[in-house]
């Protein structure tokens, strides 16, 4: 009979010990130890002459170097862009820009194990997730922006979309690839060329784009990929001939983006942070919402924008929603990310991690009662436990701050306007998640909810055709769907 | 000596598989000289018969398959055609097209069935509603397929006109049995070998070939078919195919000044032809913060 | 184990449970990869978590003995194999079987109260129960009603459950749901509950004679019922999912749900069982494969 010593009923769960080492391949991965930048179709060595590396988080070894591209790199790449942009892509009829896009797409889908593989190593997150989501995912941005290219004429009722010209386009490192196509593919469905910059962290599989990209023989110029870090980013932003600037990134740099280029006449979508409100009601399916809660904030490692980073149970199933969640958490493995039964793979850095340490110190400062599972952690590399966070109030700062990582604040709830009144009650608006089995229950909140994207019994669900963005500091602009052509256009 | 080739049969295709007709019967498809081209099946009454119940067993999978897959599908029947276009221009050119209308001919129908796989995620995204009512409800309408179609190809293409039809049928979720041009039957038939290797559903594309005088009326009258699509202008024609469909009130279209070569000839409205509204109301509840509604 | 005062719930409030969410659920059990000793781990212990079935109108005592002597020499060139957990027969096989399986530690476990439709009076359910029990059987596989349970009788069902586990004595009682005829995921839900607080010691997913039987889905469900009335009341349920496995690889992924959704208590026959009968020769081959390094053959597995 499972009991504890003082006769409370517990399941053993000994997850991570019983599932022997299931590690994913790295034949598939075909890293170079050095890249330069992606200009007009070719790989060009920068004229900064500056490389850095790109580390493995799990290991902490080195993956590679990548070129640290200047002010004069910029504006080559920019000049590049502005050219293509002038000779071919402009004028190229939509129905043969969508080809080029659809082929990328298909490209994708047939190196679809190298390019998971290498999303994981660099940026540390699971290869069940970088496998079975990221890539996939990805692949169908491009393939369904592809079909926008020649329908345009009815997307928009009574008016005639241009494109814009040159788009500058800076990304995080919680989803490289993905957020790559959903940069790159709008942008050129819609007649723009671009310059894109990944992360510093996580350069390599933006990279392995440029090779697909070359391989599909788009014209060049149309697509350029420049690495580098914070500069790069602030000489792309500055920089006199681009049109548009499109950002994902912290609801900080947001704000200096903003700034920068007021008065200049740039088109600007910022993708920006979240503190997202998963709300439990006591009709809701239980199990199933636990399933959402850990989903929601242990996806990625936490390390999502749109993260459910705060809870609130309604406090007549708190007790019962605590226990189960408490049961899910000794299921999750936290380990290698190469491994395929790993849940939570190592966090993207070390700054980051020390940012998530120092969240948790607060949190125990505050006076929340911490909570971890009983997941052993490899010595090396950047780790983190899932972790909770009870008896939090309003007001502590881990239910105000984003914190980034596996970290959950946990409050009640007692009636439908007060918790109404909580989620709102924040700066940020990307998302909320709603669970309740009665229908009419679930309108009333997603109406309410001043976020951009609701989710209704489920979480953390995205789809080409379903836009995203946020609502207030979380940034303006949709990316995906119908409404993710708007940014791209002038009307 | 020569090598003696291998002549091909031309069968029609239903639930997936190629039978000949169960009549037994077939007529010679003779070129522009009144050489023969192949003996090709007449299809019978039957024959439809048997297409309907596999377009009908077909519809509830490919209507309710991700729209984002039905794409994917369509992109690769595109793949397919492309790959066997030197095959298709050489029918259209034994069938009398001379080798640059033949090629063209074939272009479009690639980049077409292309047009129509990137429809299939996104014309829901134009043509549905959120709809602002008065009470407190969420109300939307959407597309949804309306279920098995049955059409006559354009009689003068053995290609274009054939594709141009499936294609938006197809892209909405919908299954079809469509009859190809009597005179110049070859390719729809190629076609069905292409249809058949794209990873399409048995079923969904049911192909036969025939005499449109002698099979239109049973298209027509059909009691499980949801909708009928007529190109041809023959005013008779349309008033029988009216008059019957009323028994079950089917949906007509009819298409007879469509220049399938032009790029008119295809839009999501060809898609919208075969689609029913459905507008679905639920409660919104309204407790607590400033009254709110969709 | 403390006394715990039970409370019997209202059956008539829905259960909540989202399918898309339970079989998304489910769906990422089988994303584990199970390799090396924990895959040979796994098909050890599968093996002994069967009930070798077979319930056919066509059964003999001659079927019943071949199929008793391969549940106790599974494949005799294979070292060390466990036997399975249970025979699975008619009532009027029970004492052939029972015979059979002598010596070996093999459970005899019967079919009873009019399976597989359970369409018959309270008498004959409790005399068919009666008759099993007398003959032998260690394990009774009942059925419920499932007309009733549509009908909203849910004390009815209950009532039966209670009366055919009075007549069980000492044998354990395996209560089948038949949730291919219950159809939704909270309908298996309640069903679950009414079993176990009726007094089942097993809950048992189907006959195995409708279609669809077992899935991961509705087993989830029934495991997630069993953690919760196990929390509630202290008392271990048993789980056997019935039909429609046939292959290691889905077996495997079963054994994934069960240590992630109620541990590792839960994890040996006398609290899961797999109802299957062609099971164990995959299982096999795959043990074979896995010793010499090669793919197997059905002719080399006997198939009694």
């Amino acid at each position: 009979m499972a009991k504890a010593k003082n006769n409370t009923l517990t399941l053993k769960f000994d997850t991570a010990r019983v599932y022997a080492p299931a590690p994913e391949s790295k034949s598939a991965a075909k890293i170079l130890p050095q890249y330069d930048l992606f200009i007009n179709g070719k790989f060009e060595k920068p004229i900064s002459k500056k490389y850095f590396n790109t580390i493995n988080p799990a290991t902490e070894e080195k993956l590679s170097m990548v070129a640290d591209a200047n002010a004069a790199d910029v504006n080559k790449a920019v000049k590049a862009a502005r050219n293509a942009y002038d000779k071919t892509w402009k004028n190229m009829p939509g129905k043969e820009r969508a080809k080029y896009i659809y082929r990328i797409a298909r490209m994708i889908q047939e190196r679809a194990r190298e390019f998971a593989v290498i999303e994981t190593l660099d940026g540390g997150k699971p290869i069940r997730e970088s496998r079975d989501f990221d890539v996939p995912t990805a692949a169908n941005h491009f393939f369904y922006y592809a079909g926008w290219a020649d329908k345009l004429e009815y997307a928009f009722p009574n008016r005639t979309a241009q494109s814009l010209g040159v788009a500058a386009q800076i990304i995080p490192w919680n989803f490289p690839l993905l957020m790559a196509a959903w940069k790159i593919a709008p942008a050129l469905a819609t007649g723009n060329t671009v310059v894109l910059k990944p992360a510093e962290t996580t350069p390599l599989t933006a990279l392995k784009l440029a090779e697909i990209i070359q391989e599909a023989d788009l014209p060049p110029g149309v697509v350029n990929i420049i690495t580098g870090a914070g500069a790069t980013g602030a000489a792309m932003v500055n920089h006199a001939d681009i049109n548009k600037i499109a950002f994902t990134g912290s609801t900080a740099v947001g704000k200096i983006i903003q700034k920068a280029i007021a008065g200049t006449g740039k088109r600007a979508t910022l993708e920006l942070g979240g503190k997202a409100a998963n709300i439990i009601f006591d009709d809701a399916p239980l199990d199933q919402a636990v399933e959402g809660i850990v989903n929601g904030i242990f996806f990625n490692q936490g390390h999502v924008c749109c993260a459910g980073s705060r809870l609130y149970v309604q406090e007549s199933v708190y007790k019962e929603v605590l226990r189960k969640l408490k049961d899910r958490l000794e299921t999750l493995i936290v380990g290698d990310p190469l491994d395929k039964n790993t849940d939570i793979g190592a966090i993207n850095s070390k700054e980051q991690l020390a940012n998530i340490h120092k969240y948790i110190k607060i949190g125990v400062a505050e006076g929340a009662e911490m909570y971890q599972s009983n997941a052993a952690i490899p010595t090396k590399g950047f780790f983190c436990k899932p972790t909770l966070f009870t008896n939090v109030a309003q007001s502590n700062r881990i239910a105000q701050e984003e914190i980034f990582g596996p970290v959950l604040s946990i409050q009640t709830f007692r009636t439908d306007d007060e918790v109404i009144e909580k989620a709102n009650n924040t700066p940020f608006g990307l998302s909320a998640g709603v669970w309740t089995d009665k229908g009419s229950k679930i309108f009333n909140l997603t109406t309410k909810l001043r976020a951009g994207v609701v989710w209704a019994n489920t979480y953390n669900q995205f789809d080409p055709t379903s836009p995203f963005g946020g609502y207030k500091e979380s940034g303006y602009g949709r990316e995906g769907g119908l409404h993710g052509l708007y940014p791209y256009v002038e009307l | 000596m020569a090598r003696l080739p291998i002549l091909k049969t031309y069968k029609i295709y239903v639930g997936g598989k190629f039978p000949r007709t169960e009549s037994g019967r077939f007529y010679a498809a003779k070129n522009a000289k009144g050489e023969l081209l192949a003996n090709v099946c007449l299809s019978s009454r039957k024959d439809f018969r048997d297409a309907v119940v596999a377009a009908r067993t077909a519809f509830g999978d490919w209507s309710t398959k991700a729209a984002f897959n039905r794409g994917q599908i369509l992109y690769r029947i595109a793949e397919m055609l492309e790959g066997r276009k030197a095959q298709f221009v050489e029918e259209l050119m034994m069938q009398s097209a001379t080798k640059p209308a033949a090629e063209k001919e074939v272009d479009i129908c690639i980049d077409r069935l292309i047009y129509y796989a990137g429809w299939c995620d996104k014309f829901q995204q134009i043509f549905s509603a959120v709809n602002p009512v008065a009470s407190p409800h969420f109300n939307f309408s959407v597309p949804e397929p309306t279920g098995v179609v049955a059409a006559i190809a354009p009689q003068n293409t053995s290609l274009l006109g054939l594709v141009s039809l499936i294609a938006p049928v197809i892209a909405g979720g919908n299954t079809v049995i469509v009859l190809g041009s009597f005179d110049k039957p070859l390719c729809a038939i190629t076609f069905a070998e292409v249809l058949n290797s794209s990873d399409v559903p048995g079923g969904v594309v049911n192909i036969l070939t025939g005499k449109p005088a002698e099979l239109t009326p049973y298209f027509a009258d059909h009691m499980d078919v949801n909708a009928i699509l007529y190109c041809e202008a023959d005013a008779e024609a349309q008033q029988m195919i009216t008059e019957k469909a009323a028994m079950n009130m089917k949906r007509m279209k009819f298409y007879p000044t469509m220049n399938w070569l032009s790029e008119s000839a295809q839009s999501p409205y060809l898609i919208m032809d075969t689609q029913e509204i459905k507008t679905t109301w639920h409660p919104i509840e309204n407790i607590g913060g400033a009254k709110a509604g969709y | 184990m403390a006394e715990k005062k039970i409370s019997i719930p209202s059956f008539s409030l829905p259960p909540r449970i989202d399918q898309v969410g339970v079989e998304e659920r489910a769906s990422r059990f089988t994303k584990r990869s199970i390799k090396k000793e924990t895959k040979l781990n796994g098909l050890f212990l599968t093996l002994n978590m069967i009930d070798l079935t077979t319930l056919e109108g066509k059964d003999t005592v001659g079927k019943v003995r071949q199929l008793c002597y391969k549940a106790a020499h599974l494949h005799d060139t294979y070292p060390g194999l466990p036997h399975v957990a249970a025979v699975c027969v008619y009532p009027s096989m029970v004492a052939t079987a029972k015979k059979a399986v002598e010596g070996t530690g093999i459970k005899i476990a019967s079919v009873a109260t009019a399976f597989p439709s359970g369409q018959s009076s309270r008498n004959v359910k409790i005399a068919d129960t009666k008759f099993a029990v007398q003959q032998g059987a260690d394990e009774i596989d009942m059925v419920i009603s499932r007309g009733k349970f549509l009908e909203g009788e849910y004390n009815f069902v209950f009532d039966e459950i209670a009366a055919v586990k009075e007549v069980c004595g000492e044998a354990r009682l395996k209560v089948i749901l038949e949730t291919g005829e219950l159809v939704t995921y909270d309908k298996v839900r309640r069903a679950s509950d009414i079993a176990m607080y009726a007094g089942a010691d097993f809950i048992k997913t189907s006959t195995g004679k409708v279609t669809p039987a077992a899935t991961m889905p509705v087993t989830l469900v029934m495991l997630e019922a069993i953690r919760d009335f196990y929390y509630k009341t202290g008392k271990m349920i048993g789980m056997k999912p019935a039909g429609g496995i046939s292959k290691s690889k889905l077996a495997l992924h079963y054994l994934v749900m069960l240590n992630e959704t109620l541990g590792s208590d839960w994890m040996n026959n006398q609290w899961f069982r797999f109802g299957a009968s062609s099971l164990a020769n995959d299982v096999l081959m795959q043990l074979e494969k896995e010793r010499t390094g090669v793919y197997q053959g059905k002719d080399y597995f006997s198939i009694d």
